[in-house]
Formats: C-alpha cells, structure tokens, sequence
C-alpha cells in the first residue's frame, strides 16, 4: 500500500507535465477543470482521508544532482561551497539528508567550539587557516539578505599546549612548521610561562607553545545555524529523512594485470521518513557521506567493506563513534580574563566559559578505557579520576572548585590515524567521503567542504591539497599521523 | 498574462534554474495552487531581480571598505612604514603625530610633500576615530614601530578579531582607545593582555559587551598597571544595588556550549 501511493506520488511528475501543456486556455476554466478532476480522482481512491495530490513537500524531490548524507557543520559546509563554486547560479541541485534537524546526537552541537593551527601535519595546518579565514569572514561568506548578522562570538585567546622535556623536541619541529606555514604561534619557556601566566605551576614543563593569532574557541552553534540559513537561501534543500539504502549499478573491468575490478556507481538513494515507514527513492550523480561519528554505518550501507579481507573491496571505513566528556565546573578564585585554553602535558584541557569563573573541560581516555558508545550517559568518575588530578597539579586554584554540569558527545573517530577522510572511494567511484576528523572536525568544517566541492566540481584539490587524506591508505596501510591530537 | 512577465525573465536569469525550479517541482503538485503559483512566480521573479541587485550592492560596499583598505605597498617599499602608516590614515580621514611634530589632519591629506619631509621621523600617535579601517587596513598600522597612542573610537569595522593582533604593538602602546566600537566585545578586549605596557585604555559604550561593570573589572585584574576607563564610570560611581546582582548573576546564564549540552 505504501509502496503504491508513493508510485502514485511519482506520478505527480505527469500530472503536472500533462496538465501543463494544456495551459494557455483562459484560467478560470481552467481552475474549474482542475476542481473537477480532482473531485474525480478523489472518488477513485479508497479511503477518503487521504489524498495524493496534497502536500507533499515535506518529501525530497525525487531527483538531486548531489546526495549529501548528513547535515552537520561538514554536510552543510559541502553544500555551500557545492552552491558557491557552481559555474552558474542553479547548476547543480543540492540535497541535504539529516535525520535529526534537533541535532540531539549530533557531534556539531556538542563539541567545545575550539580552533587551533598547532598541528603536525601540514595539511591540517592549511585547512584551520582556510577555516579562521572563513570564520573571521563570516558574515560576508553566510550573509543572507535581510538576515540579521552572525555572532560566532569568537573568543580569540590562543591555545596553550604544554610539553613534557619528552615532548619537547617534538613540539618544537611542529611550531617551526606551523610557522612556515604562516601560522602566529611562538614558544615559551617555563619561565616566560609563569611570568605570562602566574596561575600555572610549571613543574614537569620543559616547553610551551601558545597561538597569538586565529586560535580560540566559538559558538558552534552560530555556523552549523548560519550555514544552514544560507544554503537554504542558495536553494540547496535540507529534507528531514534517513539514508537507509543505496541503490547502484555494477561495472566490470579489468585491470592491467587483467584482474577482475567491479566499480560501483550509486544511482539512487533511498530516504526514510521520519516516523513512518515511507521513503523516497531520490536518484542522483554523486552522493557525499558526511555522517559524522555515523559515517562508517553509511559506507556499508554502499557495500564498502564488504569483501575478504586484506582486500580493496574489504576495507572498511575505519570511522565509529566515540564517547568523550565535557565537564563543566566553577572556580571563583580560578584563572582570569587572558586564560587561554591550556592543554596540559597530560592531555587533560580547560578553558574559559564565560565571564563568571567557569571553565570547561575534560580529558580523551586512552584506548583501554574507551566507554561504551551505547549511550551518552556522562561517567562522573571519570572527572574525578583522569581530569581533575592533573589538572588541578598544573593549576593549583583548581585544588578546589564544583563541577555543575557535564556532557558526552560523539568524535567521529577514524580509528585508523585520527585524521579526516576526504575524497571519493575507489570502487563507489560516486561516495565522496567529508568524515572522520575526530575531534577537529568542527574547525576544519569550512576548509574541507570547500575540498570535496573542488574534487566534485572539477576532479581534483585545487585550494589545499589533501590527497594524504584518501581513502586508499587504509588499504596501502599508510597512516597519516598526527603529533599531537587532542 | 504572458506578455508582463516576460521582461521580469530577462532581469532574473535566477529564476529559471534557481530554487524554483527545484520547489517548483514540489508545488506544482497542488492544482488549486495553480492561479496562486502563478503570482508567486511573479513576485518571486520580481524579488529575486531585486535580490540580485541587493546583494550586487551589498557585495558593492564590501569592496568599497575592501579598496580603502589596503596596504600602499610602494610607498611603503619606498618610503618605509612610518610615512605609508600616516599616509593611509589620512587618508582615510584620520589623524596623524610625528615625532616632535603637530598633529595632523585629513586636510593636510593633499600636502602629501609635507608628510614626505618627515621620512625619518616615527609616527607615535593615530587617531583613527570614526574611519573604515578593518582587519586588513590594521597592516598598516601594526608596522609602525614606536606607536605610543591609538585611537580607535567609534570604527565601524573595528572587531575582536582586530583586537586579537594589536599584541603586535605590544612593545610601544601606551593608550589605546576602542570606546563605541560597535563590534568590540569582552572577548576581544580579553586579548589586550598582551599589552603590558599600557597605561590607559578607555572602554567605554561598548554595546556589544555584555556585562560592562564586571568586564570592565575584569580587564582591570588583568592589566595591573593600566587605568582602564569604562562604562559609564558615574554610573558606577554610585553603585546601584539591582545592578550588582545581575552582574554576578548573568555570567552563569548558560553559554553557548551549554546551550548544546542541554540539548
Ligand atoms: C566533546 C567534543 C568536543 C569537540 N571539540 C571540538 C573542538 O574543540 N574543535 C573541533 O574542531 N572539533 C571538535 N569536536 C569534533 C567535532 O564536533 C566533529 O568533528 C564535527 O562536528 C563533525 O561534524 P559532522 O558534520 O561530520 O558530524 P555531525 O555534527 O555529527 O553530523 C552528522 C549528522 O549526520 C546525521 N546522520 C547520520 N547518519 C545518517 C543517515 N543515515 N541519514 C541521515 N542523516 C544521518 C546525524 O544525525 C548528524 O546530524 C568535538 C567533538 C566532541 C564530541
């Protein structure tokens, strides 16, 4: 029955070409015909309640040039830069699929909004300075007209990582590297650390590095919501619907060795309705998987991963969520105005919420601690054991302070080396993947929809190169590390 | 009914390809929508022709902040920083001191030979009241070594982000002014801990501060040294009790990362 009245809403595709060539004749006629057709297809149909020629908008259109699968701060930033690019204005048709337009699970919302350029790999140094670009222009990038102006509410106060006599070496070949590549971040010794900031006890600090300039944190909020707002003003629509399968065709070749390759192309995607069990078939070109910590449930979905293993067709996409802790706390003698957000040698991190002496923070645990990502339960204990301690050695005010709240939120964690996947798969030849980024997703969000746009409008990276990115190193085993990941 | 909308075609070529034509599909649907799609179009043809213009002329103003913005690159090469700082601050209407020389004004811009007489002679105050410096016009600026005061007062453009690179100046600045800079807020003027060695720093009307009292002595705590004069300091001269409270209260009003979490 479901499966019929979606065929009949199909139709609405002829009726509306149909009766649109009759058009012309004097349209008072006109209106009276089509009342009258109506009334006759109404009678046709059994049951009376139900009528296929109504509303139907809340349905994607049953054709879209581009799929994108998720419509988080990656999702949307690949829409906007699709539309943005685009040779001329309503050249591609742009659809956005997210299941949950509250965003309750959704890693954007729930992330601590930071941004830094103190990375080891150059490429994700290029991407965060693309991004600070893009923020610090943010409202002439997402104006809308009549729109009132973005707040991004930037607090613009660096990062402050401390290393270890270990780390040391380390972090300095970074902060040479960052700098090439014109990032503001110096270094600090111990003792310019204390005479800077009087509230940290340097014990066990060999080095610092700090971001002068485009660091920070913001209001993630502000861009998932303002993206959204101008890419619907673009005329990219956003439908509320989960991708529960795709339909593709099968293309076999050979290769030099004259080995069997099959390539996939995806043809359809099916979307589900929220609540129902109806979905819509939405054919389309090119489909991007930007599903977040869900990504890697999506690239099965496409048959990726599907094959023996140690082989192309075998490898997953190494993405799945996991659970990280925000704490939440209050420490009236706690440190002032200039904090920046500190990350301690530890791996423990804090910062500045607000003006009233809160701060938030937490700590990534390591691989043997994982907590299940069932739930989004928040472990108290975990505070109290991993986060409080160093912390409140590295600064001693926060010996004593109140936890008020917590969260948890989802990383998109690429288990393989903790860095983004972009780009298209090799055998789907039409998924492009915008994911995996975990834990810097949010901040790398406008740089790396601006990447899979390039790749899909022109074949190749133009603004940033980040073929290091690809999926075929999960399959050649080629980890692309990063130094230092928070 | 043809004939009218066919110009309205001409001056929206958006409109074939542009959203409609995607809604269309969707819309379409509804028969007795029929006469009223008709009008929307017409509306929608007739709007987006003004969005086009619109947004051409909100395109058109940022390039025109944009152009008197940017670095004077000979002259600076030429000249050096001092003389291609003054050079663009007068001309953006703004004043000027040499060293040991008067002040001046926008209209000693056209005496440009006069500016070129102090070549070797630093420049040690701006007041760039009132003008349309941005982030990139602040180049300028930022290169002019022995800057002692800065005035910033009422700068359209003039937000945290700029804030954020007067550490540049760190070493000179003494005074700096960012009063009624309408998109100066506590964050930016948060980064102005760098600048240990200012000894005034006004802060008044910042509508984009939210809680001037407290921000103001916070700032206070921050730069030791420094006078700092804020909001409405008659006003908090005679302290007004509602007023303290909410100042206490406010900043545990949730922040946009906690908005998140509620979620
Ligand atoms: C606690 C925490 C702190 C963080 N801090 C930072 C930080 O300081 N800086 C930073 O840069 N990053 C940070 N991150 C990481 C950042 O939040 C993510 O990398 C980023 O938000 C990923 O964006 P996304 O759009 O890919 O994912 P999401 O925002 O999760 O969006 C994915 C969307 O896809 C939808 N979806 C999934 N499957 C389907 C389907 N089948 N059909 C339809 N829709 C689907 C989901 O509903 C979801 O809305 C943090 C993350 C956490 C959890």
């Amino acid at each position: 029955m479901l499966r019929r009245a979606l065929q009949l809403g199909l139709g609405r595709g002829f009726w509306s070409r149909g009766l649109g060539t009759r058009r012309g004749g004097s349209t008072l006629d006109w209106d009276g015909k089509m009342l009258e057709i109506k009334k006759k297809i109404q009678s046709v149909l059994p049951g009376s309640a139900w009528e296929p020629l109504y509303d139907t908008s809340h349905l994607p259109p049953e054709h879209s040039d581009v799929v994108i699968v998720g419509g988080g701060v990656l999702g949307l930033s690949v829409a906007f830069w699709l539309k943005k690019l685009e040779q001329r204005q309503g050249a591609i048709r742009v659809l956005v699929v997210e299941r949950d337009h509250t965003y309750s699970c959704a890693s954007t919302g729930l992330s601590l909004g930071g941004i830094r350029q103190q990375y080891s790999l150059p490429e994700n140094i290029q991407l965060s300075l693309f991004s600070a670009d893009f923020l610090r222009n943010i409202n002439e990038y997402l104006a809308v007209l009549d729109g009132p102006p973005l707040d991004l509410q930037f607090n613009p106060l660096g990062y402050l990582l401390l290393a270890s006599e270990k780390g040391a070496s380390i972090m300095e070949k970074n902060v040479k590297l960052q700098r090439q590549e014109g990032a503001k971040i110096c270094l600090m010794s111990p003792e310019q650390l204390r005479n800077k900031f009087p509230w940290i006890n340097t014990e066990g600090v060999a080095l610092a590095s700090y971001g002068l300039e485009g660091e920070g944190w913001f209001d993630p909020w502000c861009l998932l919501q303002g993206l959204r707002r101008k890419v619907q003003s673009m005329g990219v629509i956003i439908c509320q619907g989960e991708v529960t399968r795709f339909v593709s065709s099968l293309d076999c070749m050979k290769d030099v060795d004259g080995e069997e390759v099959t390539l996939k192309r995806i043809y359809e995607v099916h979307v589900k309705m929220n609540q129902s069990l109806e979905y819509q078939p939405v054919e389309c070109a090119v489909v991007i998987n930007a599903a977040g910590a869900w990504s890697g449930q999506v690239a099965a979905l496409a048959g990726i991963g599907q094959g023996p293993p140690g082989t192309l067709k075998g490898t997953k996409l190494p993405v799945e969520p996991r659970k990280r802790y925000v704490y939440s706390w209050h420490c009236p003698q706690g440190p002032g105005l200039e904090a920046p957000l500190l990350v301690d040698t530890s791996g423990a991190y804090f910062r500045r919420d607000g003006l009233g002496h809160n701060y938030l923070g937490g700590c990534s645990p390591s691989e043997e601690e994982e907590p299940d990502p069932g739930d989004l339960e928040v472990d108290h204990d975990f505070f109290h054991h991993k986060v409080w301690p160093p912390l409140a050695q590295r600064i001693p005010v926060f010996e004593a302070l109140k936890v008020q709240r917590a969260w948890a939120g989802y990383y998109d964690y690429n288990t393989f080396d903790q860095n983004g996947v972009v780009g298209p798969h090799p055998l789907v030849t039409n998924m492009y993947f915008a994911t995996g980024f975990s834990g810097h997703g949010l901040q790398q969000a406008p740089a790396v929809g601006r990447a899979v746009a390039e790749l899909v409008l022109n074949g190749q990276f133009q603004t940033i190169n980040l073929n290091a990115f690809t999926f075929d190193r999960f399959f050649l085993g080629v980890k692309t590390e990063e130094f230092n990941i928070i | 009914m043809a004939a009218p909308r066919a110009p309205l075609h001409l001056v929206t070529p958006v409109w074939s390809g542009g959203t409609w034509g995607i809604r269309g599909l969707s819309s379409a649907v509804a028969p007795e929508g029929n006469k009223k799609r008709t009008l929307l179009q017409l509306l929608c043809g007739y709007f987006s022709g003004v969005r086009v213009l619109r947004e051409y002329q909100f395109r058109k103003q940022l390039q025109k902040v944009q152009k008197k913005n940017r670095s004077f690159t000979y002259i600076q090469d030429r000249y050096g920083p001092d003389i291609a700082g003054a050079y663009f601050i007068l001309k953006l209407g703004g004043s000027v001191k040499f060293q040991g020389n008067e002040w001046m004004g926008p209209k000693d811009h056209g005496h440009s030979l006069d500016v070129l007489k102090l070549q070797a002679v630093p420049v040690e105050a701006v007041d760039a009241s009132g003008c349309a410096i941005n982030y990139q016009g602040l180049d300028n600026l930022l290169a002019l070594k022995e800057l002692r005061s800065l005035s910033l007062q009422r700068c359209p453009h003039v937000d945290d982000w700029c804030l954020s690179r007067l550490y540049l100046m760190a070493n000179s600045l003494q005074e700096l002014s960012v009063a009624g800079c309408p998109q100066v807020s506590e964050r930016g003027l948060a980064c102005l801990h760098h600048l240990q060695n200012l000894h005034r720093l006004d802060i008044s009307d910042l509508p984009a501060v939210t809680n001037p009292s407290l921000t103001q002595i916070l700032v206070e705590e921050m730069l030791p040294n420094c006078e700092v004069m804020g909001a409405d300091w008659t006003h908090s001269l005679n302290p007004q009790p509602e007023d303290e409270s909410q100042d206490i209260a406010s900043p545990s009003a949730p922040s946009p990362s906690s908005r998140s979490s509620a979620g």
